[in-house]
């Protein structure tokens, strides 16, 4: 910062090419005070796509909401959202107050950056993507709730690196498939969720075949607590966009009894 | 109304200066509005004005308004998109995030989608003049 002088009767001035560019960046001061009444943030993150993040985030955002806690779901897949499509979002929009108000869809706060997109393609390089998150984040205003659900990209790329460093009280929630090249990416998001010591709550296996213990084995050598294994669940694709359906399938069931462990977990850290 | 979110996050903005620098009191406060988020100015001005703290009360604010410049990485060409030219839904899901323009514009010589906004977007603190 530029200190134009130090007489104290004399102006004392801050340029832009001086200026930090967390202060130049008006948006940043007020992200924490948007979810400053959000209790807990939990980031379901994976190194790889396609393993069912999306899922298993509407799954325990419904989870959460019918076990009565009061919960947002924030789908920052800004270039590849699904959430609004499992849930059927339909025609709700957010509200304009002071920024935005996220509607109410089965009884969770939802947003998502399809109510602006549109669904149609949105290609945004790596400074576009943080200046989109940053945006939803500085005008979205989540109100009094007792989880934050965020549905992150698959990587660890721009949002990893943003909600770590916008949210540094957020805690991961892990998906993997069974598969050794998924693993193998989650293994480096875990790595530098660990080099960054952010706290992750345990890792879901997703679409399991077959009975195997490898990501289990490797999940406590890496010292992350291991959630349990879904099974591959052939009724789940009818169930997308039927909340009812979507709730009696076996992975809902499966990722019920996970929120259940998480809530304890959670319950115990706090203590 | 997302212009009073804009306002606050720049009052609350400032004051992070006020503190930090230990000021006494501030004298002008210099803002930076990018044309592409099609901020209404007035809405924006009445917002500072009711959200603003006493120790901002004798504060003056002075707005630049910078105009969209928008680059193609294809073909390299350089334009600013006219406001007329947009739809009213799609002024105003750019307005809310800026790079939603990626979903809707195109590069006016070539057509790709492929664009850099080099000037323009949202809204930013320039500069604080101030006292001890």
């Amino acid at each position: 910062m530029l200190r134009g002088s130090g007489e104290r009767d004399l102006p004392i001035g801050w340029r832009d090419d001086v200026m930090s560019s967390e202060l130049k960046d008006v948006r940043l001061s007020v992200i924490d005070e948007r979810i400053k009444n959000v209790k807990n943030v939990i980031a379901v993150s994976s190194g790889k796509g396609g393993v069912g993040k999306s899922l298993v985030a509407s799954a325990l955002s419904l989870t959460l909401a019918r076990r009565g806690y009061r919960v947002g779901l924030f789908d920052l897949d800004l270039t590849s959202p699904s959430t609004h499509i499992i849930l059927d979002v339909g025609k709700s929009r957010p509200i304009e107050d002071r920024g935005i108000v996220p509607p109410r869809i089965h009884g969770i706060s939802y947003m998502s950056i399809t109510y602006y997109s549109e669904d149609k393609p949105t290609p945004l390089r790596g400074v576009d993507f943080s200046n989109a998150l940053i945006e939803l984040m500085a005008i979205t205003r989540w109100g009094d709730l007792d989880f934050l659900i965020v549905d992150m990209p698959p990587g660890i790329s721009d949002a990893t690196l943003d909600i770590i460093r916008l949210i540094k009280r957020s805690k991961f929630l892990i998906v993997t498939t069974p598969s050794k090249l998924a693993f193998e990416t989650v293994k480096k998001l875990i790595k530098l969720l660990s080099d960054l010591r952010v706290e992750i709550i345990g890792i879901v296996e997703n679409m399991k075949i077959k009975e195997s213990d490898f990501i289990k084995s490797n999940a406590d050598k890496l010292g992350v607590k291991y959630l349990g294994g879904i099974e591959f669940d052939e009724g789940l694709e009818d169930a997308l966009g039927d909340v009812e359906k979507f709730s009696k399938t076996e992975f809902f069931r499966e990722v019920w009894r996970m929120a259940g462990e998480l809530l304890r977990a959670l319950a115990s850290g706090a203590q | 109304m997302h212009e009073w979110a804009l306002a606050e996050a720049l009052i609350s903005t400032v004051t992070k200066v006020l503190k930090s620098e230990r000021l006494g009191k501030i004298l002008e406060i210099g803002v930076g509005i990018g044309e592409l988020q099609d901020i209404d100015l007035e809405i924006f001005k009445f917002a500072l004005m009711q959200l603003r703290p006493d120790y901002l009360k004798d504060a003056e604010f002075k707005f630049k308004i910078v105009k969209t410049r928008l680059r193609c990485r294809v073909c390299g060409h350089e334009w600013s998109p006219r406001k007329d030219e947009l739809d009213e839904g799609v002024r105003e899901a750019i307005h809310f995030i800026p790079e939603i323009s990626h979903a809707y514009l195109r590069c006016p010589r070539c057509g790709s989608i492929d664009f850099d906004i080099i000037e323009g977007r949202g809204v930013w603190l320039e500069y604080v003049k101030g006292k001890r």
